[in-house]
């Protein structure tokens, strides 16, 4: 849970208060926070003068856009064939037990939620991984703990 | 037919003024754009392989003053790469792309959407854009470009989807006609090409089309970005010619062992080695957004497919029951077969639910589905099954 303060007026102010201001809106919220809650679907939805279950329904359309809880920092592991072909399995394995959660889960501190992902353009560099939005590539499961460490403080 | 060989282009990537090609095109009238992209015999780089001139005349005939110009960039296609290094390294060509399809169609105002997976580009890309339009006000012309960004649906790059999206919707597909050329973007004609396309439509109106024409095929004109990987020492971001053989490519790209080619990515066709030689990359053989996939013999094609399969159950949008159920029973039907749970003439039952989906199915997603799984099966029945 976190508390949005004046977030939604800010970003209505920004992006428009029209329908298609909502994905911009969603998206800098996730930005900011990397999950959607009840409560900020339901101001978006007031903000923009629509109803919160258009808000939802739109929201859980799109993977990117959570609406469960999510840590500060999502790390989204590509599955498709070449990462899947090139390691995709050990890199997995080398953050679960860095992190000690499984795919889908959350630390308990909030830091860190490990999800799967669907080819994410990086097949040349493969196994490629995303960091809520910073691409790495060539990855062995030397390299990705030290990625990962570099998020740890 | 001849083949022409494999030989490298540099096109796409390409230094060139971008501020003359501009002026040089809003010294032209749309007629004459037009007709050079006509001329050219360009197909859209996105995958689909409309005639872009084609496009550009239906949606410049249209009468209503407010028009778009669409960029897509949602690149979700497994296995295709390289129009985020289109982006990345040439992004003031793709915005004179869009002007000059603007200008060409009576259009002011352009979009590009991009996914989300390449939001990490964003800051050098806006860079690029105030230097682009502080060019265009000097040089005297209206055209403004927006981004917008997706959130992780491939199905977004379908067309009818990427306007809903864009509209602050799920992005499902529409139905069609009305096609976006007169009721797109906001309902209003709507021009949308792949990144690639406008680099290339705008390289033509620096070339000529007679330059252009120069290269490729009949059916496959002029050049094409790929974006290679899997078992290959040279993965990455080729320019080629159009017209070489699946063979001639393997040649090149291959490590001396591959078994099959996945052309077109995961709604593509797989060749296999037997095929390799009388197999043309491009319109009159096997078409494709770029993305080619390198297998070597000690690759599972059961694995391979049900990698796709997996994926596109996640990817379908779910509004149509042809797809959204189909996808699902595919994937079901060759986990039971693998397993010894079905008999695998029950393959054949699939493979008539495949061809179902290619009539029934609302969008491109469904309808493509069957392309990978028929062409696997086909070629990899004892893998499939054993
Ligand atoms: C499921 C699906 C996904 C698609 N994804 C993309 C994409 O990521 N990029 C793209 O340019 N075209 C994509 N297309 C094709 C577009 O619908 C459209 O044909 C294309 O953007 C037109 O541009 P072009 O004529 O320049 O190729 C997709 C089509 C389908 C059915
Ligand atoms: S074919 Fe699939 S992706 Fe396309 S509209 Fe139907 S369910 Fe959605
Ligand atoms: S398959 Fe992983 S980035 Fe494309």
């Amino acid at each position: 849970m976190y508390q949005t303060g004046n977030l939604v007026k800010d970003l209505a102010e920004k992006h428009g208060r029209k329908r298609e201001s909502l994905m911009p809106i969603l998206q800098d919220i996730v930005k900011k926070h990397n999950y959607l809650t009840d409560d900020v679907m339901v101001a978006v939805a007031t903000e923009l003068d629509i109803s919160a279950a258009e808000v939802y329904g739109t929201a859980s359309f799109y993977t990117f856009l959570d609406t469960e809880e999510r840590g500060r920092n999502v790390i989204r592991v590509c599955k498709t064939i070449t990462c899947s072909m090139k390691g995709k399995n050990d890199i997995i394995s080398t953050i679960e037990d860095m992190l000690k959660i499984r795919v889908g889960e959350t630390t308990p501190d909030k830091m860190f939620t490990l999800l799967e992902t669907n080819c994410i353009g990086w097949c040349h560099k493969a196994p490629a991984i995303l960091i809520n939005d910073m691409p790495y590539t060539d990855l062995t499961q030397e390299t990705v703990i030290d990625v990962i460490k570099g998020y740890m403080r | 037919m001849k083949n022409k060989g494999l030989t490298k282009v540099d096109l796409i990537f390409e230094t060139v003024d971008v501020r003359k090609v501009i002026k040089k095109a809003f010294e032209m009238t749309s007629d004459e754009i037009i007709q050079q992209v006509l001329e050219s015999g360009l197909k859209g780089r996105g995958g689909a392989g409309f005639p872009t001139g084609l496009k550009w005349k239906y949606t410049a005939a249209e009468k209503d003053p407010e028009k778009y110009i669409v960029c897509n960039a949602d690149e979700g296609e497994p296995g295709t790469f390289k129009d985020r290094e289109i982006l990345d390294k040439v992004a003031p060509k793709v915005y004179a792309g869009m002007a000059i399809a603007g200008k060409a169609m009576g259009a002011k105002k352009g979009f590009i959407y991009l996914r989300g997976e390449y939001r990490f580009l964003l800051p050098q890309l806006y860079v690029e854009l105030h230097k682009f339009h502080k060019m265009i006000a000097e040089i005297g012309y209206d055209f403004s470009i927006e981004y917008r960004m997706g959130s992780g649906a491939y199905i977004c790059g379908e067309e009818s989807a990427l306007f809903e999206s864009i509209e602050g919707r799920r992005g499902e597909p529409r139905n069609k006609p009305p096609y976006p050329t007169t009721s797109g973007l906001f309902s209003k004609p709507t021009s949308i090409n792949n990144v690639e396309t406008l680099v290339t439509a705008m390289m033509i109106i620096e070339k000529g089309p007679l330059e252009y024409v120069k290269l490729g095929t009949k059916d496959s004109r002029g050049s094409k970005v790929f974006s290679i990987s899997g078992d290959t020492p040279l993965p990455g971001i080729f320019e080629l010619e159009l017209g070489m053989t699946v063979q001639q490519f393997v040649n090149e790209f291959g490590d001396g062992d591959a078994k099959a080619v996945q052309v077109g990515g995961a709604s593509g066709f797989c060749v296999p080695r037997k095929k390799f030689a009388d197999t043309i990359i491009g319109f009159e053989g096997v078409p494709t957004g770029g993305s080619m996939k390198l297998f070597n013999s000690s690759r599972s094609m059961y694995n391979v497919l049900h990698n796709y399969l997996d994926f596109f159950a996640e990817e379908s949008c779910g509004q149509c029951t042809p797809c959204r159920v189909g996808c699902q029973q595919l994937l079901k039907g060759i986990e039971k077969v693998k397993k010894g749970e079905a008999k695998s003439t029950y393959l054949n039952e699939l493979i008539k639910l495949a061809d179902t989906m290619k009539v029934a199915s609302k969008c491109g997603l469904g309808q493509s589905v069957g392309n990978a799984f028929k062409s696997i099966v086909e070629n990899f029945r004892e893998e499939v099954i054993y």
